[in-house]
Formats: structure tokens, sequence, C-alpha cells
């Protein structure tokens, strides 16, 4: 039982980075109905974005201890959200009236710009987040389990991101003119929404919490390498379509099963077969339910 | 002069659809535009709100030019069109469409006294307020639409089709609604298939047909004239 709550912790604190990554491909997807293939490497630059701020321009030497490193978490999301900015309007603004698969091959090539470039700054060496405190050191014993602080850190960051994004959704005005482009652009430029400045924005929210969770990881694992957003992100997107893709809980609620799936898996069936086991889960769902767990849950009445 | 169009042509890819239109809307009036299907009424809609840009010729409003805005910049203006086909946000309440309709407004005061105007105007949308709009019937969608736009505060209001898909009792309500509108002093462009209920509730109307305008006259004038009748109020010749 103890082993089994073990495992539970550890895979909502990973499945709660698949989900923060995974709030960006289905937000993407749901105002423009295009996977970005380059969100998963917004991702490692978030890690790396962290990495340097807080290690080799020591900023968390200056400022010790949370407070360090929530500042640059704040950093972080406005360096990556610039980057998601600007991959908008370089890769995919210019192809918004072409064919489909034109913005699918500017999306893979983005993503190779993107590892290519953190390969040249860094390195293809795997890089260290050298703190003189570290994480994984320090534990919570709640009832003869100890928790991780680093399951504390990955859980309690992604619950702080999805609760704040879901309020922003759902009870401010931009997020409902967020909803209404995902819905209908033209009906919503007839409110008088300026699309464009829509869909930046949704390019600028999506690869924030995804740099959020490069950095978690950076935090908590200790090492990263400039092709870590190719897995981290097929399972994140993986998460979005089990969820339903351009539905936002269910991206939130795909990770966080993905996460719970594999590490399961990991622990009782085998550790070798984890990524077999959650991909089997997903095809499992998708006979079941092909638009996902939430997907399409709304009926359309012409 | 609340909106002129001047000799404007659209095209969609390579064909053009409008062949040089010419109208004028003054403030306060209710224009009806007739014309079969394909005629080009939608396009000449979607055209002065800027979902289509045009060719040629040119669109003014108060005597500015929008055609050359985007859209988000004329919905400012006033201008403000009900969709062909409602085009509700489904997976949103019928509060948050209203609320969307008032999008560009800045003064929460006034955009809650609008909505108690439309909360008058169709009680149903009052008592389905906070039911997703994409299980409204079809009626109450189309009221969601009107009201939605009239969120917007519009000086000038587009319909396009009010009553497509509608039993007879609700688009004499529809219709009655839009008089009460006008009657606020909101001037309305009005296009309709019901082209008898349309020209009796219109002060002028446009004939369009393969993109033209073959016939412009009082809505009085249209009525009894017998080519109109046959091609567009059933009558015979």
């Amino acid at each position: 039982m103890e082993e089994f709550i073990q495992q539970l912790i550890n895979g909502l604190a990973v499945g709660g980075i698949y989900a923060l990554i995974a709030l960006g491909y289905t937000m993407v997807y749901g105002v423009l109905k295009l996977i970005n293939f380059a969100h998963g490497d917004l991702f490692t630059l978030g890690a790396y974005f962290g990495l340097t701020l807080l290690i080799t321009m020591g900023i968390g030497d200056m400022v010790p201890g949370p407070l360090g490193i929530i500042i640059v978490a704040g950093m972080v999301m406005a360096l990556v959200a610039i980057m998601g900015y600007l991959l908008e309007r370089v890769a995919y603004r210019p192809l918004r009236n072409s064919d489909r698969l034109a913005a699918v091959v500017s999306a893979l090539g983005a993503s190779i710009f993107f590892q290519n470039a953190i390969m040249l700054v860094y390195g293809s060496d795997a890089q260290v987040y050298n703190l003189n405190v570290s994480a994984a050191e320090y534990s919570l014993p709640v009832a003869g389990i100890n928790i991780s602080a680093s399951s504390i850190i990955m859980i309690g960051t992604s619950l702080l991101l999805m609760w704040g994004l879901y309020w922003f959704i759902n009870r401010t005005r931009t997020g409902m003119a967020i909803r209404a482009v995902a819905n209908d652009q033209a009906a919503a430029k007839l409110m008088g929404i300026d699309v464009n400045k829509i869909i930046a924005l949704v390019f600028m929210i999506g690869p924030a919490l995804g740099g959020v969770a490069g950095l978690t990881v950076g935090l908590c694992y200790g090492k990263i390498d400039y092709n870590m957003g190719w897995t981290y992100g097929l399972k994140a997107f993986t998460a979005a379509i089990l969820g339903g893709i351009g539905n936002i809980p269910g991206a939130m609620l795909g990770g966080i099963l993905l996460g719970v799936v594999e590490s399961l898996g990991e622990a009782y069936i085998s550790g070798a077969w984890k990524n077999a086991i959650s991909f089997f889960v997903l095809i499992l769902i998708l006979l079941f339910r092909p638009t996902g767990l939430l997907g399409e849950r709304v009926a359309d009445k012409l | 002069m609340l909106l002129e169009i001047k000799n404007l042509h659209v095209s969609y890819g390579s064909v053009e659809v409008l062949h040089g239109i010419n109208m004028q809307v003054e403030e306060g009036e209710v224009i009806t535009v007739l014309g079969a299907n394909g005629a080009g009424k939608t396009t000449t809609l979607l055209t002065i709100s800027g979902l289509l840009k045009s060719t040629k010729g040119e669109i003014l409003f108060e005597g500015k030019p929008i055609h050359t805005i985007p859209s988000h910049e004329i919905v400012r203006l006033g201008i403000i069109q009900v969709p062909e086909g409602r085009r509700v946000f489904a997976p949103l309440t019928v509060l948050e469409n209203l609320y969307l309709g008032a999008f560009t407004s800045t003064d929460k005061a006034k955009d809650e006294a609008t909505l108690e105007w439309v909360f008058d105007l169709f009680p149903r949308l009052l008592e389905r307020k906070e039911q997703l709009s994409g299980t409204l019937s079809g009626g109450e969608q189309q009221m969601l639409a009107i009201g939605r736009a009239l969120m917007g505060r519009p000086r000038l209001l587009i319909l396009d089709e009010p009553s497509l898909g509608l039993s007879p009792i609700l688009v004499k309500a529809i219709f009655n609604t839009l008089k009460s509108i006008s009657k606020t002093g909101v001037t309305v462009v009005l296009v309709e298939q019901n082209a008898r209920a349309a020209l009796k509730f219109a002060s002028r109307g446009y004939v369009l047909e393969l993109g033209r305008i073959i016939m412009s006259d009082e809505a009085a004038a249209l009525l009894a004239n017998p080519d109109v009748q046959h091609s567009y109020l059933g009558g015979k010749k």
C-alpha cells in the first residue's frame, strides 16, 4: 500500500508536468486546428533559460531559496512566451491561409530549428542543474510515506498554474474571447474581437506554461538535454489527445492520468514496458472514445 | 448619409461575384436587400463587416472609408452584424454569448442596462441565461444572435436571414422585435428570404441579381411592382 501511494504521487508529479505541456498543444489546436510540433522544444527552452538564469547568471545565489526560484520562473515564463510569440509570427501566421500541411511542415521545421539552436548554444551534452540545495535531498514524511520535495514542487506548480489558467479562461473577458475564437473565428470577428491578437496570446500562454514545466523538470530531476522536448512533447501530445484535443480540462486530466498510468505500470508491470503501457492505454481509450475523454461534450445544434 | 457603397467589386479567388454595387443608407432607415440564392446578398453584407475584402470600389461609413480597416475595428464603429445561420458560440452560455456582444464596450453600467433591455425584448433568454447556447432551439438561437448584436449597441444593425428555418409565429415575433429595435433609432440593413415581411418592414429596398443591383425603390413601390411580385413574392405575371 505504501509502495502504491508512493508510485501514485510520483505519477501525479510527472503527470502534472505532462498536463502543463499538454495545455500548450491543446490551446493552439483549439484556436488554429494546428498541432504545434515545436511546443516540446519550447519546453526544452524553458529548462535551458532556467539553467542560465539560475546558475550561470547566479540569480539562485543572489536571491537564495524559493524566492529566487519564483523570480526565475517568472522570467522563464516571459522569455518562453516571447519565443512562442515569435514562433507564431514567423512560422505560422504567414501560412494561416494556406494548406494545412504547409503549417505542419513549418512546425516540424521550427522544432528542428529550436533543437539545433539549443545544441549550438549549450552543446549536445546533458547539462546539470548544479544547485547548492537539491530538491531531491529533502522529503516530507506524511503518515509513514516519504513525499519527496521534488514531487511537492512538481504537483504544487502544476496545480497552481492549471488553476490560474482555468480561472483566466473561464472567468475573464479575454478568456471568454479565447473560447469564442476557438469556437468560431468569423463570428468572433463580428463581436469586435481581434482574432490575431487572441491567437498571439494563446501562443504566449501555452509556451509560458511549457517553459515553467521545463524549469521544474530541471530543478527536480537535475539533468536536461537539448532533445528532452521530444520525449516530453510526445507524452504531453498524447495526453492532450487522451483528454480530447482542444479541450483545456481534458489536457489537464489526460496529463495526470498518463503520468499515473506510466508510473504504476513501471512499478507493477515492467519498467522497460513503461511507454508501451501508456500508449496501450491511449489506444484503448481512443477505441471507445475516439474524441478523447472530454472531447466534444457539447452538441452543436444548427 | 450613414453608409455608402460605391462601385463595390468582390471576388472569391478568380471569380467575381459582385460587379460594382452602389447603395446608400440614411441614418434611421430600414433597408432590405432582395435577391435569389447566389445573387450576392451575403457577400455584400460580409464585405461591409470586413470579413471579405473588396477588389475595387469603396464603402464609406459617415463619409470615412471602412473597406480598408479590419473587421474588429468596423465593429467598434457600431456596425454590427447578425450573421446567416446565427453563429452563436455553442459551448458558451447564453449570458457569455451576450457579454461577448459587448466585447468592445468599456462602459459596464451601460452594458448592464443594455442587457436588461435585451432580456425585456427576449424574456426567453433570461430564463435560459446559464444554459449552453448550443442546447437552445433554432428560434432561441436566433433571439440570442440578435440579442448579442444589440449588446454592442449598434448604430447600423445588419441582419442576414434572421427568419430562416423559423416557424411563422416566430418569424412574426422576430419582425415585431426588429420593429421595436428600429424605433429606437437603430439603422437596419436586412437580407431576408421572406420578401413580403421584409418589404412591409423596410422603408426602401434594393434588388440584387447575379452580383448587380437591378432595382432600387421605396419598399411600397417594390411591393406593388409586378416583376418583384413575380420573382420574390410568389405572384403571377
